[in-house]
């Protein structure tokens, strides 16, 4: 989208050294290096799906913006479709087939960013727009999880079968692994009790350093956490999503526990499991569907959190982080009309402050 | 002393250390002066000298007309060569009243000028009136007529003066080179204003990018107990009156209110200085000190200019340009105005003049918003700048001030920290302008009415009193024609009797 503005006229005459591109690209490196441990962690077929979802994102904006009569330049160099795709496939399964990204992108770029009007104007957080779409239309491709296979070791997957593997729909049983959060939830399912799932399979050192079964850049917490805090250090993004989200499931799920040890799981295990830490620092905090405010953005963090437990315990699935950011995304206009900061000189419903008494000034 | 934290800011690249560093010096006498008779807010000047007129420095060249306004002086000796208008100091380049002097080189000061030996014996209207019969003006860049800031207490309650040396714009360094080299005299200047207040405690507030301006106000602060140094966070606005009262008292100023409803007054030090020498010497104000910097001037400096001067001498007195520069502005970079031409002249509020590279003014292709609200955490008023931009874009200025537009003090952080580089405060001007011309419009139309209203009554009843006329005429006529015809009657039923017609004439001329 052009803006039409006249030579501005009105200052200020200095800007701060930021735009767009530095946004995105500040969230790519701290992306980085969960995504470089997932990739490594399972290997060519997983480097083939991420390369094959970046490239279709890509191409999807070309071909909208091309449709849409845009300026392509501008807008492709503002690293936000690279970005999309970026996103999309950290949750996609790590040896999903080649299609799985390409529909994901085109899901993610054309029905929820261009359709909207491109970057800035869409709703829905395009990434999970792409990943609710795929899980609910592929479930067998979107659940179908592998255990680390890390580059050049032994009986890995190597270029050539990573290739069949991504290309060629050859099926990869042998290496088939459960996620944490779908393992135990069929178990509980079953009627058995956490004493009786959790040892021996779930441990919070391993969830947290990454080495489990789960999408392709979701495994790893503390890197995620790591790439967070960056950029809360970099001011791209504030402490408020995060922490409400993080600080409602671990009060939700200690509460729970404490209730129920045998039937609900202990705040840690949700942290470190599945899309958490992702989703509370790079989806949730997405610039453009999350409220502006300080307070709403604490409101929609907490109902993030909220729906992320309440998915994962009681309902169909067992992971709600997408469906969570969806549902809140959905909130964000109206969290935006009713919580805005208070206006300087006034109080919160407008009307201009009156004081008592004089001001002092303390020395 | 303890100090309270505002909401919002940025933190701009301060860039002071371009001019700093150099002394304030007068700018040689330039060949001929261009005076505004605008150079405040309020009603303009009117002339009081004609074309060919021989004045000293400091005689008068204009009166200030009604409450809100402030007369101008001759900033040198020489002739008026003119009472014309001029190109403004003013982005729009319009031209405006202005007087032309050419210096006759004297520098002579009027023989009327003559200070005050104890401005403290004065009454405070007496230092008032001085005040603004000098000129004075607020020379923070805001040009209020000092004199009414002066008049608050009549109306408010006050305690406290607050000096406003945060001089928070990047570049600027007129305030701070001023309280370096002139400290005495800027307290003097203060202390006289305290005084016109009926005030007893001061806060002097400096940012701490100017530790020797802190410093050489605290020494000539020591000596006077109700004097106090404010060292402020550097951070912009911080200059903004408000949110330095905020940050000294911890209150904020009622919306739409002034800062003396909490009990405060703020004056810049610059203002201070002139007040000194207009109750001291009686020296009205002709002169003030202007910051020539950015990385396009040769030689950046402090220079103090007697008003009138155009840009073009201060720029060749500066070294001219090393580099074409990009921008021209008056003021500095945040919330200054570019300037069309380097032929319009300096005025009171005239504190920079800042020739700025495209590597300094960043400039670039405005993108769409993406809501990161940057813009929202930078604004120091709370208000969410994208909503009211992306109302104002539609054309939908009410929705924009129903947003607080209205609230906004133009400061410009949120256009300064816009990663899409969407020119906000362009958004909002044009708004604020719009508003202002519809509410003129509307007025307008609402006088139209109200005379229209008027005549169509005027009309009414002139027509309604030429209807009561005519129905009276006629009357009159037809009891005349009664009469006539009775007369007749009468005559013709007695011809004979011709001894009474006084008799028969009187009830008719009773009845007329």
């Amino acid at each position: 989208m052009s803006i039409e503005t006249p030579a501005a006229q009105a200052g200020p005459f200095a800007h701060e050294p930021v735009s767009i591109s530095r946004t995105m690209g500040l969230v790519m490196l701290a992306l980085l290096p969960a995504t470089a441990f997932g990739l490594w962690q399972f290997g060519w077929p997983a480097i083939y799906l991420f390369a094959a979802t970046i490239a279709s994102a890509l191409l999807f904006e070309v071909v909208s913006l091309r449709i849409a009569g845009k300026p392509v330049g501008p807008f492709i160099f503002d690293g936000s479709a690279l970005l999309t795709g970026w996103l999309l496939a950290m949750t996609l399964p790590p040896w999903a087939p080649w299609w799985i990204g390409v529909v994901g992108s085109f899901m993610a770029i054309v029905i929820a960013k261009q359709v909207f009007g491109g970057i800035g104007q869409n709703l829905f957080n395009p990434a999970m727009v792409a990943r609710v779409a795929l899980l609910i239309a592929f479930p067998f491709e979107m659940t179908s999880f592998v255990e680390p296979a890390p580059l050049f070791s032994a009986d890995t997957p190597g270029l050539l079968e990573g290739l069949a593997i991504t290309f060629g729909g050859q099926g990869f049983d042998a290496y088939s692994g459960a996620t944490v959060l779908g393992h135990v939830r069929t178990e509980l399912g079953q009627g058995l009790s956490l004493s009786g799932i959790l040892p021996g399979f779930f441990a919070p050192l391993s969830g947290a350093i990454g080495t489990v079964a789960g999408s392709m850049g979701e495994t790893s917490a503390i890197l995620i956490l790591l790439g967070g805090l960056f950029l809360i250090f970099k001011r791209i993004i504030t402490w408020h999503i995060p922490l409400a989200m993080l600080g409602t499931i671990a009060v939700l799920a200690t509460a729970m526990n404490l209730y129920d040890p045998e039937h609900y799981t202990s705040a840690l295990y949700h942290l470190v499991s599945g899309a958490t830490l992702l989703g509370a620092f790079f989806i949730a905090t997405d610039l453009v569907t999350s409220p502006v405010s300080t307070r709403g953005q604490l409101l929609f963090g907490a109902g993030c959190g909220l729906l992320v437990y309440a998915i994962r315990t009681w309902a169909g699935y067992p992971e709600g982080v997408a469906f969570a950011v969806l549902l809140m995304n959905a909130c964000t206009p109206l969290i935006d009309y009713y919580i805005k900061p208070r206006v300087y000189g006034r109080d919160r419903k407008g009307a201009p402050i009156e004081y008592a008494d004089d001001a002092e000034v303390e020395s | 002393m303890k100090l309270f934290k505002i909401r919002g800011g940025v933190h701009p690249d301060d860039r002071k250390q371009l001019a700093a560093g150099q002394q304030i010096e007068n700018l040689p006498m330039p060949a001929l002066l261009h005076i505004p008779l605008q150079q405040h807010i309020g009603a303009p000047a009117s002339p009081a000298v004609r074309r060919g007129q021989m004045v000293a420095k400091g005689d008068l060249l204009a009166n200030g007309q009604g409450m809100i306004s402030a007369p101008v002086h001759a900033p040198t000796s020489g002739r008026i060569m003119g009472v014309g208008s001029y190109p403004a100091h003013h982005a729009s380049g319009l031209s405006v009243p202005t007087i032309t002097l050419k210096p006759d080189g004297e520098d002579r000061w009027a023989d009327h000028i003559q200070g005050v030996a104890d401005p403290f014996a004065l009454q405070p209207e007496e230092v008032a009136s001085r005040v603004a019969a000098a000129g004075v003006v607020g020379l923070g860049g805001a040009t209020f007529p000092a004199a009414v800031k002066l008049n608050l207490r009549k109306k408010y309650r006050l305690h406290t003066l607050v000096i406003n040396g945060a001089e928070c714009e990047p570049y600027l360094t007129c305030d701070d080179r001023l309280m370096r080299e002139r400290s005495a005299d800027v307290l003097d200047g203060i202390r006289i204003m305290a005084h016109a207040l009926g005030v007893e405690r001061i806060v002097i507030g400096i940012e701490n990018n100017k530790p020797e301006a802190q410093a050489a106000m605290a020494v000539v602060a020591s000596e006077f107990p109700g004097i106090r140094i404010a060292r402020l966070p550097t951070r912009y606005p911080m200059g903004s009156e408000k949110h330095l009262v905020q940050t000294l008292t911890g209150r904020e100023t009622p919306a739409r209110g002034l800062t003396a409803d909490i009990g405060v007054v703020v004056h810049n030090p610059a203002t201070a200085f002139a007040v000194h020498e207009a109750l001291r010497y009686g020296y009205p104000l002709v002169s003030r000190v202007v910051t020539v910097s950015g990385k396009a001037i040769s030689e950046p400096r402090n220079v103090r200019i007697p008003l009138g001067t155009r840009v073009q001498d201060i720029l060749d007195y500066c070294g001219g340009f090393k580099v074409e520069p990009d921008r021209l502005i008056s003021g500095g970079p945040m919330m200054g105005q570019p300037l069309p031409s380097t032929r319009v002249p300096m005025v009171k509020g005239s504190n920079g003049i800042l020739a700025l590279t495209a590597e300094e003014t960043n400039v670039q292709e405005a993108m769409p918003c993406i809501r990161c609200a940057s813009c929202v955490h930078a604004c120091p008023c709370g208000l969410v700048p994208l909503e009211m931009a992306a109302h104002i874009r539609v054309g939908d200025l009410e929705g924009a001030v129903g947003r607080g537009l209205m609230d906004c003090i133009g400061c410009g952080s949120c256009a300064y920290a816009c990663p899409s580089h969407i020119p906000l405060v362009q958004f909002f001007n044009y708004a604020k302008g719009e508003m202002a011309a519809r509410g003129r419009a509307k007025q307008k139309q609402a006088e139209t009415k109200r005379l229209a209203e008027q005549r169509t009554e005027r009309m009414e009843a002139l027509k309604k009193a030429k209807r009561e006329a005519m129905a009276k005429r006629k009357l009159e006529m037809a009891a005349k024609k009664k009469a006539e015809a009775e007369q007749q009657a009468a005559a013709a039923a007695a011809p004979k009797v011709e001894s009474a017609p006084a008799d028969a004439k009187a009830p008719a001329e009773t009845e007329a």
